[in-house]
């Protein structure tokens, strides 16, 4: 029994559940404090997650890209690198997937797989030449990662605006890409679900999802670069060249990040909007990997209620409630989850104490 | 000639109008980065400041009102990102993760919450914003009207900037918030509080970038929007990398890209080169710079690091 106990306190799902809590607590305040009843605003978060059937099927598309985005900084968590250009290794996918998708004309089940692994080699190769700079330059990728976002944004802009990419009509965006090219249901099944985005998007975030749970915890490329992420040094010294390693995850992870950017589009999107400011898909996915604890299969989870918690947060405008509030409570939710050590450290005085 | 020497002035004009905001958030990342905290919620900080400027301004009619609190609201999250990092120890970029979704996060649900769910403050009335130096002075369009005819605050910033110069190099507290960026064991055992001099640099780097987030609300662009700051906080940090961690390096750098904005907002007007290329230039120019130069440069030896006390 207290052995279960101290299991409990010990493992991170607490002290996650307890940042959303508290996340959600401060969301309220402020909520309150502009007028506005959380209650009210909070079940119309609710309602439009669970209300309908149809409106779960819109969680699952709003989740599927988060998930990839998730996936690719819990990566890049457990092999030791923090990848926080997943932002631009998303936006750098989508729009290769973007050009890819209304350039070149094949049947769907090559054009579909050509978009993919397009996105995925563009989101690889946007953080691979992090990495070198960091293996051959010493210079901390993070720093690197931030100037790449925004490499990533201006020239998605500027490839926008291309002549025959960007749409004749109709607003700064590309134009559409060819049906051949999107993962959506057919039609009929659509029309049934009631749902016109609905896509098979959220089914590849499950399978590779798997994928990179049997990589980390079940390979020895998986144990190889968890190693050099948990002790660079005793890697070396056991004969693991660590610098390959690094690349390796850092491809890895900026592959996952593209194909987030190539499943938004071929799913939901279906073109590329020129942007006013990020899009934020790199840095929801930090929050998902958070809540996940950097567990693949947790990411799932975490994406969904990400998902649901854009889609969710996008119809609070109905009841004159800013969707920022959920800005506000993931911010809270990340803090929270970054200071966690103090909680635990406090809850084992505590039942230290009781022993005692 | 003529045509060239009012282009030249144009240009200077957009370069000292661009500039102060990434001065004044490089001067602020200097502080605490060189203290051994980094920051990357400079973004944010100077997002919750352009807000909180443009909303104070715009109730009170008076723009220095506007300016300082605009200074608050950013010190405000850096007092969050201070207690966070440095009492708490959590990992300073997810910190600085936070910050960016909160300082956005707070200013747009304010501003909705205040202004009737729109996401923009109404427009500032010109007597509203921060003074010019030389209203009147000069024929509108001039070459000296351009140059010498820009807000107050633009001057005052560079000289801020050689302040920070002079507290860095020349004074106790400079010599100590560089040490203990290097090496907080050592300073601890000497006697220094690591503690308080981080705080203090990293609450005013929070200062300092919600000075520079007001900055363009109450000077460059007279309103909030969502899009009114992308991306100017990861310049100044940008800026602070490639003038190696110093104030004067960080003027220069911001000078530089304070330039290149300058170019863009007059090549807008021609359309001659796309807007998003040269908007990608200070990033580039940062990358290039530092895999070729500032690559072997110092970064601070404790930067990012978690110091635990050992009292």
């Amino acid at each position: 029994m207290r052995g279960k106990k101290k299991g409990i306190l010990e493992s991170n799902v607490l002290y996650t559940v307890i940042a959303l809590i508290v996340g959600f607590i401060i969301g309220a305040v402020f909520l309150a404090a502009a007028g506005i009843s959380p209650a009210v605003a909070y079940g119309k978060l609710v309602d439009s997650v669970f209300g309908k059937p149809k409106y779960l099927l819109w969680t699952l598309i709003y989740a599927s890209p988060v998930i990839f985005t998730g996936l690719s900084v819990a990566f890049s968590f457990r092999t030791g690198v923090f990848n926080i250009g997943a932002e631009g290794q998303f936006v750098i996918g989508a729009l290769v997937a973007t050009v890819i998708g209304i350039l070149v004309d094949v049947p769907a089940f090559i054009h579909i797989p050509l978009c993919m692994a397009g996105a995925a080699a563009a989101g690889a190769l946007w953080s691979f030449i992090v990495g070198l700079m960091k293996v051959k330059r010493g210079i901390h990728e993070v720093l690197s990662f931030i100037m790449f976002n925004w490499i990533a944004f201006y020239l998605s802009n500027y490839v926008v605006n291309l002549g025959g990419i960007r749409r004749e009509s109709g607003g700064e965006a590309s134009k559409d890409v060819l049906a051949s090219a999107r993962i959506l249901f057919p039609e009929s099944v659509r029309k049934g679900l009631d749902c016109s985005a609905a896509n098979a998007g959220i089914f590849i975030a499950v399978i590779v999802a798997v994928v990179i749970w049997v990589i980390i915890e079940k390979t020895t490329l998986g144990y190889r670069l968890k190693a050099v992420g948990f002790n660079n040094d005793a890697a070396k010294f056991s004969g693991i060249n660590s610098d390959a390693s690094v690349l390796t995850a850092l491809g890895i992870s900026g592959a996952l990040a593209g194909l987030g950017g190539a499943v938004q589009i071929l799913g939901m999107g279906g073109r590329l909007s020129q942007y006013a400011g990020q899009e934020g898909f790199g840095f929801q996915g930090i929050t998902v990997a958070l809540i996940a604890g950097s567990n693949p299969i947790g990411c799932i989870f975490a994406g969904v209620f990400y998902g649901a918690m854009k889609y969710g947060g996008s119809k609070l405008t109905m009841v004159q409630a800013p969707t920022e509030v959920i800005d506000i409570i993931m911010g809270c939710v990340i803090i929270i989850i970054a200071i966690s050590h103090v909680f635990k450290a406090i809850l084992k005085r505590i039942t230290a104490k009781k022993e005692a | 000639m003529e045509i060239f020497i009012q282009n030249l002035g144009l240009l200077i004009n957009a370069t000292l109008i661009a500039t102060p905001p990434l001065l004044l958030a490089a001067l602020g990342s200097c502080f605490s980065e060189r203290s051994g905290v980094v920051n990357i919620g400079i973004e944010g900080m100077m997002t919750i400041g352009a807000f909180t400027g443009a909303v104070v301004a715009y109730f009170s009619g008076n723009g220095w009102l506007g300016f300082l609190c605009g200074g608050l609201a950013g010190l405000v999250l850096g007092v969050i990102h201070a207690v966070v990092c440095i009492q708490l120890h959590a990992d300073q970029t997810i910190a600085g993760t936070a910050i960016n979704f909160l300082g956005p996060g707070l200013a747009l649900f304010l501003c909705k919450a205040i202004f009737n769910n729109s996401s923009e403050t109404p427009a500032l009335d010109g007597a509203h914003k921060l003074p010019k130096l030389f209203d009147g002075v000069f024929k509108a369009g001039s070459f000296g009207y351009n140059v010498l005819n820009v807000y107050a605050v633009a001057y005052l910033v560079f000289l801020f900037a050689a302040v920070c110069w002079f507290v860095f190099y020349k004074t106790r507290f400079g010599t100590h918030l560089r040490a203990v960026g290097e090496h907080p064991e050592a300073c601890e055992s000497l006697g220094i509080n690591v503690y308080l001099v981080r705080y203090s640099c990293v609450i005013l780097s929070g200062l300092l970038a919600g000075l520079g987030g007001a900055f363009v609300t109450l000077a460059t662009v007279s309103q909030f929007r969502p899009t009114v700051i992308v991306g100017q906080g990861f310049i100044a940090i940008a800026a602070v990398i490639f003038g190696k961690f110093s104030p004067g390096g960080a003027m220069k750098a911001c000078l530089l890209f304070g330039f290149c904005s300058g170019i863009k907002s007059l090549a807008s007007m021609s359309n001659a080169v796309s807007p998003n290329l040269i908007s990608m230039i200070p990033y580039i120019v940062t990358i290039l710079a530092l895999v070729f130069f500032v690559g072997k440069a110092h970064t601070p030896a404790a930067n990012g690091k978690v110091f635990v006390r050992s009292r």
